[in-house]
């Protein structure tokens, strides 16, 4: 698999594709995508760049294990969820943050933070069972 | 009598020593040991607040305070003081109070002793919580949590097996117990509608009434019975003496084991003077009495010594509660009040003499008593009461029992003798505790003995010198104590009288002067009767402690055997039997009503709607004429990528989407596991598997076929699409409805999803690191595999 021109590419490709998956990510709220494909999408990147250039390098790139990421996808869900405890509102009422940025309608919201934290999830539960099946020798 | 509401510090006063089990690590690392110094504050302040009460309890008042928990369930952390609590939740913080300087010098340098003092105090505040409760399901989990800070202390020296084996014992023994009694709560709380213990106790015939008196009696037996060690479940107490002394003076002697005392006395005005009461009690408290102390008289380590007496004497509380009897029932609380102080003195003593001579073995000991002289004389105050002789509470204790027993119109004669051997046999272990290690020739002790510091010996003789001189205030410590708590006990109030001596010679005094000859006779003989135990225990050879092993043995075993049956490590047995069911779960119910979908109209298809359906089942046959795995793992995906283009055509980009990504992964990760497994790399099924596979598969899919078509027969029901649609704008700002929903309107479900996938995830990667047992069998026979795999590729 680890071709010279595979090698080469996978790079690029999964710079490509992360980038593309947060943007997938972020319009989910209007257009298809969302927090689960764009997680899947980030998965496969890990998952290439691991076949092309080897296991280690991408542990290096994603510094933190990517376990640890999925249970801070967690964490930052069950968090969102319980921003509206300040309002006393029920667990998961969502909070809406609507301004004007350079003219440009800037919308941020708990169920964008939620969606960020199901991202997580993804990523870091797929690409660690991707990364764990690539690795040819344990230890 | 109402009980008046009080305000909110006693129950404050319940959760203070939770606050200081917090503090106390942190306390620990700045004073070392001396921070049993302000940590003892917090129990002091306790016993300062609850004596209080005494005044107004001793007259008849009762208080209740409450704060809602879980309202809607009619759970409240509630508390209701009334004499028996009051003497609880004194001998609770006071001696507590003891406790806590005592384990500040008992271990003093040990690396973990911030840990031990907040265990201590949880087990203190879930104590007060136990004996003060009023609202039964609070009072429940306080009586559960005992449990659990039990687990926690005897284990404490959790690098011993035998601690940990104790600890895990009690655990099971206790926690199970604690089931039983929620049981029973939960069957009064059914049964009269009532939760607070205080409203129950208002009107005593309620459980009576209610014809479920034989299980809860039985129930609340089951919880009090394991957790006041009880025959046949005695056998946790003596094994917890694995746990530090402290732990052994304040929670196996003086609290924790008396709570299943505390609830047989708390729940007497409603469940006891019934026949049931009077034959179960006596019978079960009469035999762990004798069993208890014949079983201490065979051990030579102080500390078991002590902890069988222990058994003996919950079991003569039980007993002398089972009479129903008031002066029985007098007798019982003196004896309950007295124990607490004699036990918890002579505890900290064995566990001095063990800290300064370093063994407690009663035979490797001998005179310390110039050495240790002030220890020797707490021994001897302690050991006197436990002895039943005067002027100590101990004796006005069994004074007052023997009157009740003698008058007991029940079975009297028999309790009176069962008593008698207690109490004589008593006084020969007391005497063994006391005297044995200090008295005679000095003895060379694997440590140079000399007195203990202050913090080891001030609770042995606050401890000894109370119970002389609430016996030389006799009539004071009726009035304040023992009457109270006795009105608890018969439900109204009562005065009680108590004297320090005899006014005649009558019943009781003679009945004490035939235990103290007895018991003076068998101590002489003491070696004698203990090889005399030994050679009977030795011929019986089993006992419920193996039988403990045994059990918990045989159901590990039992529950291996099961799984081994249900779980046989094929992959290819679990799928077939899932999907066996799954196909049964579509099929059955549509034979069952013979209500089958009809077909539909075949609909006219457009020229590339029927290419991606050939594509479709190209993947499909291709699956099926695949020579290797790999090449079927692919073509599987041709067919996921052509249903993907189905929905994308029919207006489901998402799900299109998804669908995309998914097959691409599976097929990704799914050669992964292939090239990881080192399976053949094609499939050599025999026929007849091939064929069985096949049935499966084609009964699922037929199912599954019939299934959809009868859904899509059915009238849509647009109400939660129109929903949707309606309010995805205006309620949740977004346009994409299915991403709304999950992350909006349903986001409850995903957040329990992906919850779900993070532990998929986590179990995953356990199984790809597995690795098998160093097991001697399997690591020959995969070598073997190995080798014959290499000779092959040979």
């Amino acid at each position: 698999m680890r071709t010279i021109i595979f090698r080469t590419i996978a790079p690029y490709l999964t710079a490509l594709m992360v980038l593309f998956s947060v943007f997938v990510l972020l319009r989910g709220h209007n257009d298809p995508g969302g927090g689960f494909i764009g997680g899947l999408i980030a998965a496969s990147a890990l998952a290439i760049f691991g076949i092309a250039c080897g296991v280690a390098s991408v542990r290096r790139a994603i510094y933190f294990h990517p376990m640890g990421i999925a249970a801070f996808g967690l964490f930052l869900a069950a968090l969102a969820g319980m921003l509206s405890f300040f309002k006393a509102q029920a667990f998961m009422t969502s909070q809406w943050l609507i301004f004007d940025l350079f003219d440009v309608e800037v919308a941020l919201s708990t169920p964008m933070v939620f969606d960020i934290g199901v991202y997580l999830v993804v990523v870091g539960a797929i690409g660690s069972i991707a990364l764990a099946l690539e690795e040819r020798e344990i230890d | 009598m109402t009980p008046a509401v009080i305000d909110d510090t006693t129950l404050l006063a319940v959760l203070a020593p939770f606050a200081a089990a917090v503090v106390a690590p942190a306390l620990t690392r700045w004073f070392k040991h001396n921070a049993a110094w302000p940590l003892a504050l917090v129990p002091a302040l306790i016993f300062l607040h609850f004596t209080g009460f005494i005044g107004p309890v001793s007259e008849g008042e009762t208080f209740v305070a409450a704060k809602a928990w879980a309202p809607s369930y009619g759970v409240n952390f509630s508390v209701y003081v009334d004499g028996l609590s009051t003497l609880f939740a004194l001998l609770i913080s006071g001696i507590g109070t003891l406790i806590i300087l005592y384990a500040g010098g008992y271990m003093k340098g040990h690396a973990q002793q911030g840990r031990f003092f907040s265990f201590l105090f949880l087990f203190m505040g879930s104590m007060l919580g136990l004996v003060l409760g009023n609202n039964l399901i609070s009072l429940f989990i306080f009586w559960e949590l005992t449990s659990v800070t039990s687990f926690l202390l005897i284990g404490f020296d959790n690098l011993r097996a035998a601690s940990r084996r104790a600890a895990l014992q009690a655990l099971l023994v206790t926690g199970g117990g604690g089931l039983a009694l929620l049981a029973a709560f939960i069957l009064i709380i059914s049964a009269t509608g009532e939760i607070e213990m205080s409203v129950l106790l208002g009107s005593p015939d309620i459980i009576k009434d209610t014809g479920l008196y034989l299980p809860i009696f039985i129930l609340v037996l089951g919880g009090a019975f394991t957790k006041s060690a009880q025959f046949p479940f005695h056998f946790w107490l003596p094994n917890a003496m694995e746990a530090p002394t402290p732990v052994s003076a304040y929670l196996h002697s003086a609290t924790m084991v008396k709570a299943g005392v505390y609830l047989l006395m708390r729940m007497h005005p409603l469940l006891g003077d019934t026949v049931l009461w009077t034959t179960v009690l006596p019978l079960f408290g009469g035999v762990t009495l004798l069993v208890g102390t014949l079983l201490a008289v065979r051990q030579t380590d102080l500390k078991l010594m002590l902890a069988y007496t222990t058994v003996a004497s919950l079991g003569l509380l039980v007993m002398l509660t089972g009479t129903s009897n008031e002066k029985a029932l007098e007798g019982a609380v003196l004896y309950l009040l007295a124990h607490s102080l004699f036990k918890g003195g002579l505890f900290m003593v064995a566990g001095t003499i063990d800290h300064e001579a370093g063994t407690r073995d009663v035979t490797k000991l001998g005179g310390l008593r110039s050495a240790m002289p002030i220890t020797f004389a707490a021994a001897c105050l302690a050991a006197l009461s436990m002895a039943g002789l005067p002027p100590f509470i101990g004796f006005i204790a069994k004074e007052v029992l023997y009157y009740g027993t003698w008058g007991w119109p029940g079975a009297g004669l028999a309790v009176t003798l069962t008593a008698v051997a207690g109490n004589a046999l008593m006084l020969v272990i007391a005497a063994a505790v006391a005297l044995k290690p200090f008295l005679g020739l000095k003895v060379e002790t694997p440590k140079h003995a000399h007195e203990g510091p202050v913090l080891l010996i001030a609770g042995p003789v606050v401890l000894a010198l109370t119970g002389l001189v609430l016996a030389l205030m006799a009539h004071t410590t009726g009035e304040l104590f023992v009457g109270p708590t006795l009105s608890s006990l018969t439900g109204e109030f009562t005065h009680v009288e108590l004297h320090l001596l005899p006014t005649s010679v009558n019943a009781p005094l003679i009945l004490s002067l035939i235990t103290i000859g007895l018991g003076i006779v068998l101590f002489t003989q003491l070696d004698r009767l203990r090889g005399l135990i030994a050679a009977v225990l030795e011929a019986i050879g089993w006992g419920p402690d193996k039988g403990f092993d045994q059990f918990v043995s045989g159901v590990v075993g039992f529950s291996g055997r099961f799984s081994r049956l249900v779980q046989t490590g094929k992959m290819q047995t679990y799928m077939i039997v899932i999907f066996v069911f799954t196909a049964i779960a579509v099929l059955l119910p549509g034979y069952l009503t013979g209500s089958f979908p009809a077909m539909p109209e075949m609909p006219k298809y457009r020229f590339y709607e029927w290419g991606i359906l050939f594509i479709a089942v190209l993947g499909l046959i291709a699956v099926l004429i695949a020579k290797t795995r790999l090449t079927a793992i692919v073509s599987l995906g041709i067919q996921g990528f052509a249903v993907a283009l189905i929905f994308m055509m029919f207006g489901a980009p998402d799900l299109s989407f998804t669908q995309f990504m998914v097959e691409t992964l599976s097929v990704v990760i799914l050669a992964l596991v292939m090239t990881r497994l080192n399976l053949m790399p094609s499939d050599h099924r025999a026929a007849p598997a091939a064929l069985l596979t096949g049935i499966v598969a084609c009964a699922v899919g037929l199912g599954l076929t019939l299934t959809l078509l009868a859904i899509t027969q059915q009238p849509f029901d647009t109400r939660l699409s129109d929903f949707f649609a309606q309010f995805s704008r205006s309620i949740a700002h977004g346009r994409n409805i299915v991403n709304v929903i999950i992350v909006d309107f349903r986001g409850f479900d995903t957040l329990g999803e992906i919850a779900v996938v993070v532990l998929a995830g986590l179990c995953v990667l356990a199984l790809i690191r597995v690795r098998t047992k160093p097991d001697k069998t399997v690591e020959a026979s995969t070598t073997d595999a190995v080798q014959a795999q290499a000779s092959e590729a040979r």
